[in-house]
């Protein structure tokens, strides 16, 4: 049973990277990097009930709020220009502005 | 007694890998973002919940409880944080969601300053 | 519509290190709430050295004098610090809630299966049978704690996030409008609300 939650963790890690790389605007690439740090805290623990090695619950938990804090840094600095998502339109207007 | 828990905790981690799947292939297959957000809460949410679960099932004594539950605690208090923090920012941002329009009144829409 | 930053407080006591790093939430939490409670309780004091006992106790588990003397030379470290930034009070730690929280926190749970079952449905259906919502409810709690806890309940929920939290008005997105109408009937606002009282 742990071998098919490894196995379920890492496809659904594969489909996270997927919409990592896919995703059309930022806040999706956002996403799909939280998920993947959660999945990556399971993982983590259940690789370590798998190898026998329960040391490994110290890891997770340290890699759960470290994931936390880099997704509210990354946001820190959602006033910057690069984060503006804009529909196709609503920048042609704004070009037209300057 | 061992039994029941080795079946238990093998149930668990059966279904915490269905829901993370699911989670998996919604966030591939919805159509925007904040659709994609609530994919991500499924895995965030039950799916964690189901795996650590069965985790706790397997080795139910001792200091790996504590530590388990506590990653459960916070896993579970600190992805509605992320999310939505994400989701105010995204929409803040001009990202707008794919409504549907049946469904939907103008009046609800939020202004944008 | 302005959208407010909606303080990101965790519903329970037991998150010292989640406080530590959502401090400017607090302190933005701190200059909207109008009304001077009366702060710095020596109870919130204690709870607080409880909790971080606990982390420690938790994390570490060795009882030999060095590591327990380092330990406790750092639970008074965070201690000092945190009263310097002074964010000690009934809204970080919510201990006056601690005797309702556990019946609250088993019903979200119910709440929380339910909603799943009915996110995956949508997931293996398709497109087609999701219906996004963007709509405003409204918050009956009285104190910014209840709708932050409100708020954080909601976006718990799969199935619904709450995207902004405006004065009374929680601003939310939800998969399909059936999850809206479950909202606007109000059980969770009204749990929430007589969790509060």
């Amino acid at each position: 049973m742990l071998t098919a939650a490894t196995i379920a963790i890492l496809v659904v890690m594969l489909l996270a990277i997927i919409r990592c790389i896919a995703g059309p605007s930022l806040y999706d690439r956002i996403l799909a990097f939280n998920m993947f740090g959660t999945k990556t805290v399971l993982l983590i623990s259940v690789l370590g009930f798998l190898m026998g090695r329960p040391e490994f619950l110290d890891i997770a938990l340290v890699y759960a709020l470290i994931n936390f804090i880099s997704v509210i840094g990354v946001l820190r600095f959602s006033d910057s220009a690069e984060f503006n998502h804009q529909r196709p339109e609503a920048a042609s207007i704004k070009k037209d502005k300057r | 007694m061992n039994l029941i828990l080795e079946i238990a905790s093998g149930l668990c981690l059966l279904l915490g890998s269905f829901l993370c799947l699911s989670g998996g292939i919604g966030i591939l297959r919805f159509p925007d973002f904040y659709t994609r957000m609530h994919a991500v809460g499924v895995t965030d949410t039950l799916g964690a919940g189901m795996i650590l679960i069965g985790l706790m099932l397997q080795n139910p004594q001792g200091i790996v409880l504590l530590k388990l539950m506590m990653i459960l605690l916070f896993t579970l208090l600190i992805n509605p944080a992320a999310s939505h923090a994400l989701a105010k920012a995204a929409l803040r941002n001009n990202l707008h969601p794919v409504l549907d329009e049946s469904t939907n009144e103008g009046r609800n829409k939020p202004s944008k300053p | 519509m302005a959208l407010h930053v909606l303080p990101l407080a965790p519903p329970m006591n037991l998150l010292a290190k989640v406080r530590k790093m959502s401090i400017n939430e607090d302190k933005l939490l701190d200059k909207l709430t109008p009304d001077k409670k009366p702060r710095l309780l020596p109870s919130h004091t204690f709870s607080l050295c409880l909790t971080l006992s606990l982390f420690w106790w938790i994390n570490s588990n060795y009882s030999n004098p060095l590591l327990l003397s380092l330990g406790g030379a750092s639970i008074l470290l965070v201690l000092y610090i945190a009263h310097r930034m002074d964010v000690i009070d009934h809204e970080s730690l919510p201990i006056h809630l601690s005797a309702k929280m556990p019946g609250y926190m088993l019903w979200l749970a119910k709440e929380i299966i339910v909603a799943n079952i009915s996110v995956v449905k949508h997931i293996w259906l398709g497109n087609s049978s999701i219906s996004p919502t963007l709509a405003t409810i409204d918050a009956t709690q009285r104190t910014d704690l209840g709708k932050v806890i409100y708020a954080n309940s909601i976006t718990l929920t799969p199935g619904t996030v709450a995207v902004g939290l405006v004065d009374d008005h929680v601003i939310i997105h939800a998969l399909s409008k059936e999850n809206i109408d479950t909202l606007k009937a109000g059980r969770m606002d009204r749990r929430v609300t007589e969790l509060e009282k």
